[in-house]
């Protein structure tokens, strides 16, 4: 079932500048869609504007039916939209339990303590670390948070931007595999990424953005093995 | 002497910290030095003395030279003060918020400043008043060491203030929430914070806090239009030494301060009393440019 759909958007950060010029998406529950494109694509600020960081000139955001347009950025999470920055993703100055408590926040006070505790125990790292300043935590614990943190009010849609920048391979693996975890759970997941072989990797379908246009589109595995694509986004043809 | 110092320093020291955590918050969310804000403390001052005439005459609590009606007066003025600071944003810096930038604010903040010293001014006459005509007698609490009962009351009123500060930033939703859209306001937003609410809350403390401090000013030493802008130094020097944006800095910074005004009289005399912030806040900048507890570029 879509959750996610997109039609014509056209966003930038300034008016008459559009860096996403008229892309249509849809995204499934349970399912991963991966957006690669080269630098300046405009992936980054496609996933901005979905979470109402950037402004919208033209076209639909629609979740579960409900247009997101007119929804304040900080309501959007209130309507199923989870989304994890590329950078500064996490509030360094608070320990990670009240990274976890202020995101807890917008729920019930009943709940709050039952969904600090299931991201804790999603996310164990976290949990022996809980009184410590989020800002000393490691390149992977931090995204660990910063996607515990978009998770805790249970979002339908889950968009993350660059979540395995920075990080050694095997805590993007890591990553990319709480991910697929994630997705399994129902979640429909919109994942920016750079590193395409491993996103791809993990990915149901895949969209490839180029100058704020959809060039591309197909399964993940299948644009893997696309010696077109590739060659042309992928740094070489496919293994 | 250096206990005597120290009693007066930190009494002192506690009202200039209450002051600079509502500038240091502002700072911290806003991104702009309000030079305004010490005329909340004085109209806090002036509300408190309108509110316990209002409230009549009883005798004096004790040993202290107020009464009651000077007690719910101080509360009566911190939320009269907290809707001024609310009304003040609404009227003048939200709109600028929108299109200026902080220099904008900044010159702004400070035709404020103005307006609000003149019109209390205007109101009152330049005179100083008291909240009471009544000789405050100093206790003698160790051999050497000496405070009124207004100083003793004032100092645990102030402190009892900055840990309850304390206690709503740190452990509940709203101060959680305050220390987040602080630290990075576009992710705040994406946790479901509605900034506008956090700004709003921020304003209200502030000005309560530091409508308190001009209480407490009052009660220690007078009443005068000027008394929040000669406040202003120090509360910025409080901010600045304490890192801009970190409440436990705005009140550490307000204690330094105060010890440091209170010990430059016997060391270097009275006339020396008030450059003395401006010294330590020259000094911070040199050695420590964000302050104490500063993190943030």
């Amino acid at each position: 079932m879509t959750r996610l759909e997109l039609r014509g958007l056209v966003a930038g950060y300034e008016p008459g500048l559009p860096i996403v010029r008229g892309v249509d998406l849809s995204l499934a529950g349970g399912e991963i869609l991966v957006l690669l494109g080269p630098n300046g694509a405009g992936k980054s600020t496609l996933a901005k504007a979905l979470a109402g960081l950037v402004p919208v000139a033209a076209g639909t955001i629609t979740l579960d039916g409900a247009s997101l347009l007119d929804v304040p950025a900080h309501a959007r999470i209130r309507h199923g939209l989870g989304f994890v920055p590329q950078t500064h993703n996490i509030f360094a100055a608070l320990s990670v339990a009240e990274n976890l408590a202020v995101a807890a926040a917008i729920l019930p006070r009943a709940a709050r303590t039952s969904r600090i505790g299931a991201m804790l125990a999603m996310f164990p790292d976290l949990a022996a670390a809980r009184r410590r300043a989020a800002g000393l935590l490691s390149g992977g614990q931090r995204q660990m948070l910063a996607i515990a943190r978009a998770l805790i009010a249970s979002p339908a849609v889950l968009a993350l931007d660059e979540p395995s920048a920075g990080l050694s391979p095997k805590l993007v693996a890591m990553v990319l595999a709480k991910l697929r975890e994630i997705a399994v759970g129902g979640v429909a997941v919109l994942l920016v990424e750079q590193n395409a072989r491993a996103a791809l990797a993990v990915a149901d379908r895949a969209v490839i953005l180029v100058e704020g246009r959809v060039a591309h589109e197909g399964a993940g595995a299948a644009l893997l093995d696309d010696p077109h694509v590739a060659a042309l986004y992928l740094g070489g043809r496919a293994a | 002497m250096i206990g005597q110092i120290l009693i007066d320093g930190i009494t002192s020291g506690a009202m200039i910290g209450l002051g600079a955590i509502g500038l240091t918050l502002t700072y911290g969310l806003l991104r702009f030095a309000n030079f305004a804000h010490g005329e909340f403390a004085t109209w806090g001052a002036y509300l408190a003395m309108l509110g316990a005439g209002a409230f009549g005459g009883a005798a004096p609590i004790g040993a202290l030279t107020f009464g009651w009606p000077l007690v719910v007066a101080l509360m009566v003025a911190m939320a009269l003060t907290a809707l001024l600071a609310l009304a003040l944003d609404a009227a003048l810096f939200r709109r600028l918020r929108r299109h200026g930038n902080a220099i904008v604010l900044v010159i702004a903040s400070f035709g404020a400043s103005l307006a609000l010293r003149s019109a209390i001014e205007f109101a009152f006459g330049p005179e100083p008043y008291y909240y009471t005509t009544d000789i405050a007698m100093t206790l003698r609490l160790a051999p050497g060491l000496r405070a009124t009962a207004d100083q003793l009351v004032v100092l645990a009123a102030a402190l009892v203030l900055m840990l309850a500060m304390h206690v709503l930033l740190t452990r509940t939703p709203l101060g959680r929430a305050m220390r987040a859209v602080s630290e990075n306001p576009d992710l705040a937003r994406l946790a479901g914070i509605d900034p506008a609410r956090i700004v709003r809350a921020t304003w209200a403390i502030g000005g309560a806090l530091a409508a308190a401090a001009g209480v407490f000013l009052g009660v220690t030493v007078q009443l005068r239009p000027s008394m929040g802008f000669e406040l202003l130094l120090p509360l910025f020097a409080a901010a600045i030494l304490g890192g801009v944006g970190s409440v436990p800095g705005a009140m550490l910074g307000g204690l330094v301060i105060g010890i440091a005004e209170a010990a430059a009289v016997p060391l270097a005399g009275a006339q020396y009393r008030a450059a003395v912030a401006f010294v330590v806040l020259l000094a911070m900048l040199l050695v420590r440019p964000r302050g104490l507890f500063g993190g943030r570029e």
